[in-house]
């Protein structure tokens, strides 16, 4: 080792450049997050955020000094390298292999292969820590990630289909009691020296992924993004956590960096569907009273060729996509019909609402991919104003974010939340599976309005159906 | 008290660091167009994979064997890179879906 002596201060070379590179690295990540927060320079961002990665891994490889003075011996090294590229490489094939319409799940995905990360560095570094302090740190580390972890793979499962919504309502005492077992534990496990906890450790890590289960299970699939961007800051906080054992800055800013940007963007998501994060956890949409009121109306169906009547002869129709049109998949068939229309003189639109589908940009996403071009998508609050000169509005698979309950009635629980003004439109269709309620269980008035007709169906097949009879017009 | 406040003491850059980092992160994030709450919780994601360096650390100082230890510090490596690469593949994906629609 080479120790130099500066004004009083001994240090090895090597050390100093790599606290430099972490220096570095952080102020990389800060800058990516910032250019990834606006449209044309987020792909910027990305790139300058991955290179403060590439920098500080690569950095602690050749320079890291353990607590002997020692750097990374060869063997270790070519082990640790070995990992990362096998790991790296499945990490690219999923990235890039995997369907568009799947990236929220993978999200949820990568996010819990962070929380395990943390979670593994926390457990083996409990043994022999001495510093009540960092006693704390280490086991708050450990539990925080491990929740995430095992949260985030629920959240998977929910949007990916394989985990239906289980609601009971004494899982809220046993998360609750749950939640103060892990407390307990934390609190009991720093007062005692690390050799005489034995099991207890591995007491935590297991009841904190079994906390992460139950923490994710009842919360309704469609509140998903808003669990996953909160669990992602979880993330975060747990590998600031662990950069407290190693005393390094890099780790510490990035984690909490991120975890204070997860928290905020979990707050606006909940802002943009006018709930309250307390609301989104409870789960409190559903079965609540206001869902009576079914007055007056009665719902009317259209046949396949009157609705393609309909708007292959209008002026303007516009085109309102929700959750349905990605189940469905019927993005390409509606751009199919779309250029169809605008062939015959058609001008058509597509109204996104910013919470439409099941994440914030999923509509962006799904109607790109069948390349419809972007100047057509247009925002909520551009729209509406435009609606009573449209002639037909197309909802297809889209229901909460066009029910005119959220302006008119003060008792529904979406009331609040802004919404396409469909119901201000000279005529619209509906296409659905069928009279089920959309997320929040709650009727829709719209259907029931006399300018109102509903096609019922998969939506892929009643596009495809409307394509032929335009065809044949 | 005396062991937070010798905690404090003893750390007190990194807490300095992290009490300016909240703001930071806060600061950053506020007016997000919500197009691109996604890409931006996938960039977020990725950053949290910084935990690879201490996994890296961890990993580089074991001592070779097949001992839970080991191999637990294999896995660590394993996921934390997982997060990184991935995370960071996926929201250049999804930007790509972004700059189509500047082309045309």
């Amino acid at each position: 080792m080479l120790y130099q002596t500066l004004n009083g201060e001994t240090f090895t070379l090597s050390a100093a450049i790599l606290e430099l590179t972490y220096l570095i690295a952080a102020i990389f990540f800060v800058i990516g997050l910032k250019l990834l927060s606006h449209p044309e320079t987020a792909k910027k961002g990305n790139i300058w955020a991955a290179s403060g990665m590439i920098l500080a891994m690569i950095s602690t490889l050749f320079l890291h000094e353990g607590d002997d003075g020692e750097s990374i011996a060869l063997t270790n090294g070519i082990v640790v390298v070995l990992t990362i590229l096998v790991a790296a490489v499945l990490g690219w094939i999923i990235a890039r292999r995997v369907k568009m319409t799947a990236m929220p799940q993978l999200v949820s995905f990568f996010n819990a292969t962070g929380g395990i990360a943390s979670g593994l560095v926390a457990l083996m570094e409990y043994p022999g820590t001495t510093n009540t302090g960092i006693l704390i740190v280490t086991l708050l580390g450990l539990t925080i990630g491990s929740i995430s972890f095992s949260g985030s793979l629920i959240a998977y499962g929910k949007l990916d289909g394989k985990v239906g919504d289980i609601r009971a309502s004494a899982m809220k005492y046993v998360n609750i009691f749950l939640l103060i077992i892990v407390v307990g534990m934390i609190v009991y496990l720093s007062s005692v020296p690390t050799d005489t906890a034995g099991a207890l450790i591995y007491g935590l890590f297991v009841i904190s992924l079994l906390y992460g289960v139950l923490f994710v299970m009842p919360i309704g699939g469609a509140d998903m993004p808003v669990v996953i961007s909160l669990l992602n800051s979880f993330t975060g906080i747990a590998a600031a956590m662990a950069g407290f054992i190693y005393g390094n800055q890099a780790m510490i800013l990035g984690g909490i960096f991120v975890g204070a940007a997860g928290s905020i963007l979990t707050i606006l998501m909940c802002k943009a569907m006018n709930r309250s994060l307390a609301n989104v956890i409870v789960g409190a949409f559903g079965g609540g009273a206001a869902a009576a009121q079914s007055e007056g109306g009665t719902i009317k169906e259209i046949s396949v060729s009157d609705a393609a009547i309909l708007m292959n002869y209008s002026q303007r129709v516009v085109i309102t996509p929700g959750y349905g049109l990605a189940v469905a998949k019927a993005q390409h068939v509606v751009r199919e019909m779309d250029q169809m229309l605008e062939e015959n003189g058609v001008e058509v639109k597509y109204a996104i609402h910013p919470v439409a589908g099941r994440m914030p940009g999923h509509m962006n996403v799904l109607l790109a991919e069948a390349e419809v071009p972007y100047d057509k998508l247009v925002k909520m609050e551009d729209i509406n104003s435009q609606l009573p000169n449209t002639d037909v509005v197309l909802v297809i698979g889209a229901n909460d974010t066009v029910n005119p309950a959220a302006k008119e009635d003060p008792g529904s629980p979406i009331y609040g939340m802004p919404i396409v003004e469909a119901n201000e439109a000279k005529n619209v269709i509906v296409m659905k599976r069928g009279m089920g309620k959309g997320y929040s269980g709650i009727e829709n008035k719209l259907f029931l309005q006399d300018q109102t007709r509903m096609l019922f169906g998969n939506a892929k097949d009643s596009v495809q159906k409307i394509i032929e009879e335009i065809k044949n017009m | 008290m005396e062991e937070i406040l010798a905690f404090f003491y003893t750390y007190k850059e990194s807490i300095f660091v992290i009490a300016l980092a909240i703001f930071l992160g806060f600061e950053v994030i506020s007016n997000v167009p919500s197009v691109l709450h996604t890409p931006l919780m996938s960039g977020a994601n990725a950053i949290s994979g910084v935990i690879i360096i201490g996994g890296i650390i961890l990993l580089g100082h074991a001592e070779i064997s097949f001992s839970v230890n080991f191999i637990l510090g294999i896995l660590a490596v394993f996921f934390g890179t997982l997060n990184v690469v991935g995370g960071f593949a996926v929201t250049d994906r999804m930007l790509d879906m972004f700059k189509k629609k500047n082309k045309k």
